[in-house]
């Protein structure tokens, strides 16, 4: 087999000894991260995420067309561009003050939806897989380590590896359904301020429907039982990344023209308890990030992005976002907890009727993949739903005019989490735009009180038996999606 | 396993036959070159980028991603894909890059921060020390083949280059070009590119060498026509027809900001995702590989 030893023998724990493990970097993710943990008796006791790469989107939005936002923000995430365009259309939509018609919400819901299927996919195939099965012997699924902990037997092994490479397929087809309304992939065209630019018309609705048939046949067949199969050979990683059990959705995918109705719904989890959300109390924190802590404690309206690379004792490229000053993941599973929905067949034939049901099992490794994988078949069939509501050859389009004045936030969730877009226009170009994107919530270092980010939380406790081959590491990071 | 006739007819697609490279596709070359392609090692790093280029790698048809992780390329490392990680991880690169010195090729993505010592982008740590994107790609690109710096932060700077950037983030030649580095460079713009143009690049490549470039060193084969002059909207142009608005689509989209007269790319044939959109079609180009990108092109919503 293609197993390699690591170079420095697997060091045994002495009782008691400390070690860190520095894991740098980390791949399979989207982007740049180094994660850290110190080690003791087996088991992850301190935690620290590092986001390695600046690029500042922030100042380069400076100064600019306002409208030119929306497709500059989507080049901060090659791998979920239409939610950053989603956030930035509606921060638009909020300053422009303009009000998306009918068929421009659909459109939109069904852009932002094919592309969460291809996320979702994208995600647990190609980026999180390969740390529960092993793929063919060539590059780039070898290198590994032998001591990998990968537990499934052979024939689940080659399921597995047959779906990757049919998931490559799989998510190249809805990147053909983002682009057959959204004009390309990635990075469309079609997302601007007032809706979208292209009118639906039945080739490309007929289109977009034998495509999708393809899609939800997989993540109701192949995708939702592989995940189930693995909590059968992994029980261990239901208990296992409990994190901070804080958990934050903006809503997404608005279900009527007023916006009082989405599919997966705004609200915070806190401290066990549902509270509706409140935007005021978003603030950043960064203490522990480089950037000036003259900037600390901002709220987006009021945000600032000053770097200083050389700042002591900061670690992280990551500014840390707080809601009510408690560090709260963001993702599949915030939002799965938060709307409680009815899940598939196969979760209610085990008895998990709803997301809730799963109770503590919920915040772990593979919870965080169950709520992916029961998301995405929830955003198929609404996918479904909306493309019968569509209205061929009816606009979709609201035009309006770029104001001398104006101040809008633009909210959704990406893929990966609560998603933010602040801009401020002054005498029609942009005075101030701030982004508080998904990964920010879940990478996030500690803040000024010192406490973890909800990632950092999560790998408390994670067993890394082997201090050469830290699996659970990659395993509890990658559940995050990244 | 190697690159057969029938992948690379299909990968440039009509392309070839309407550049006449066809007819270079000799049985007996044919054959040598692809004892070549199989042993291509490719080494793929990220500096300041999006991972869009390479998701967008994912999304080729002819040949599959599949088909070209499997058959074609040996992709030796890519931090997106990889089943390694930390330690493992950069340990195989190391090796990789000295046991195929001179021979792998190094794929590039994202541009490369020079200000601060080059700590805005940290790729990766060996022995302790954390390395940064300029000293990886100053290391690398003295060792490998040739480089392809793909998409246009790459290529250009793209957007982290843009004006009110604070990282002096700036394209792979000018790293090359101030450390004396003389590996060739073949740049592969867009914002993204196009997946037939990255893997019709390194079939190029490795089936006849480097294939003929333009002035900012992109593969003429892709980069030779211009956008406005064959756009298929282009007799609207002529006749003074003009979209109003974005969704008024028998007309041509200059006067709502298109910039396809100052864009030099195949897009207008080769079409986006299997050919189902594009950009002009949908909306507007906005020139994302020319290497102005974005500030010369913007407002993308005026005549510039």
């Amino acid at each position: 087999m293609a197993g390699k030893k690591p170079e420095k023998a697997p060091g045994a724990y002495a009782p008691g000894q400390k070690i860190k493990v520095s894991v740098d970097p980390l791949t399979r993710i989207e982007g740049h991260l180094k994660v850290e943990v110190e080690v003791s008796n087996g088991v992850v006791v301190d935690a620290r995420c590092t986001g390695p790469m600046f690029r500042g989107f922030e100042n380069i939005l400076i100064d600019r067309d306002p409208r030119d936002a929306s497709q500059l923000v989507q080049r901060i995430c090659g791998v979920c561009p239409t939610a950053h365009a989603t956030a930035s259309v509606r921060a638009l939509d909020d300053a422009f003050n303009v009000k998306v018609n009918t068929n421009g919400r659909i459109m939109r819901n069904l852009i932002f939806g094919a592309n969460y299927l291809q996320s979702h996919i994208l995600h647990f195939y190609h980026l999180a897989a390969l740390d529960y099965v092993n793929g063919p012997d060539v590059a780039p699924f070898v290198p590994r380590y032998e001591n990998n902990d990968i537990r499934v037997d052979a024939a689940t092994n080659a399921v597995g590896v047959d779906q990757y490479l049919k998931a490559l397929e799989i998510r190249r087809i809805c990147h053909e359904m983002v682009a057959l309304f959204g004009g390309r992939m990635p990075h469309v065209q079609g997302l601007v301020v007032g809706g979208t630019t292209e009118i639906p018309e039945v080739d490309k609705i007929v289109g977009f429907k034998w495509r999708f048939k393809r899609v939800i046949d997989f993540i109701e067949n192949e995708y939702l039982p592989l995940v189930y199969a693995l909590g059968g050979v992994y029980p261990d990683l239901l208990e296992t990344g409990e994190g901070c059990k804080n958990m934050i959705s903006f809503g997404v995918f608005p279900e009527d023209d007023d916006e009082s109705t989405f599919l997966l719904k705004p609200g915070v989890y806190t401290n066990g308890q549902d509270a509706p959300l409140d935007t005021d109390k978003i603030l950043e924190y960064v203490k522990y990030s480089w950037f000036d802590d003259s900037t600390t404690g901002l709220h987006p309206s009021e945000g600032k992005t000053v770097p200083d690379p050389y700042k002591e004792g900061a670690y992280s490229f990551i500014k840390a976002p707080r809601y009510n000053d408690l560090p709260h993941e963001s993702g599949p599973l915030a939002r799965m907890w938060i709307t409680n929905p009815e899940l598939s067949p196969a979760a209610k034939a085990a008895g998990f009727n709803r997301m809730r049901d799963f109770g503590d099992k919920a915040f772990s490794i593979l919870g965080r993949h169950i709520a992916r994988a029961e998301e995405a078949l929830i955003v198929a069939k609404a996918v479904e739903k909306w493309l019968g509501e569509v209205k061929p050859g009816e606009e979709t389009y609201v035009h309006s005019e770029v104001p001398s004045q104006g101040e809008g936030m633009g909210l959704t969730e990406a893929p990966r989490g609560s998603l933010l877009h602040y801009i401020k226009i002054d005498d029609h170009y942009i005075e101030n735009y701030q982004v508080i994107a998904a990964t920010i919530w879940n990478a996030s270092p500690r803040d000024d009180q010192g406490l973890r980010g909800p990632m950092e939380e999560a790998l408390i406790g994670v067993p890394v038996p082997d201090p050469s081959s830290p699996v659970n590491v990659g395993r509890i990071v990658r559940a995050f999606d990244p | 396993m190697s690159l057969t006739r029938r992948d690379f007819v299909k990968i440039c697609g009509g392309t070839v036959a309407g550049l006449g490279i066809s007819q270079m596709v000799h049985p007996g070359l044919l054959m040598a070159m692809e004892k070549e392609a199989q042993k291509a090692p490719v080494i793929w790093i990220q500096g300041q980028g999006c991972t869009g280029c390479s998701v967008s790698l994912l999304n080729a048809v002819h040949p599959s991603i599949k088909e070209v992780l499997l058959k074609i390329i040996s992709l030796e490392y890519h931090p997106t894909v990889m089943a390694a990680k930390g330690e493992l991880a950069m340990e195989h690169l190391f090796e990789v890059a000295d046991k195929y010195e001179g021979k792998f090729f190094l794929a590039i993505e994202g541009s490369v921060p020079k200000a601060a010592d080059g700590k805005y982008c940290y790729v990766g740590e060996k022995d302790g020390k954390h390395i940064t994107m300029l000293e990886m790609t100053k290391m690398l690109g003295q060792k490998c083949a040739a480089t392809l710096s793909l998409g246009t932060c790459s290529a250009y700077g793209g957007i982290p280059a843009a004006w009110g950037n604070l990282t002096d983030a700036v394209p792979v030649t000018q790293i090359y070009q101030e450390n004396g580095i003389e590996k060739p460079v073949i740049n592969v713009p867009g914002c993204p590119p196009h997946p037939d143009w990255m893997v019709g690049t390194i079939a190029h490549v490795l089936l006849y060498g480097i294939p003929e470039l333009d002035n900012h060193l992109r593969p003429k084969l892709f980069f030779g026509s211009n956008i406005h002059d064959n756009c298929p909207y282009r007799g609207y142009y002529d006749q003074g027809v003009m979209s109003k608005t974005f969704t008024e689509k028998k007309a041509c989209r200059y006067e709502i900001g298109c910039k396809a007269p100052h864009v030099n790319a195949d897009c207008w044939k080769r079409r986006w995702n299997n050919g189902v959109n594009w950009c002009v079609e949908n909306a507007v180009c906005i020139g994302c590989v020319e290497p102005g990108f974005p500030d010369s092109m913007s407002p993308f919503y005026e005549i510039v």
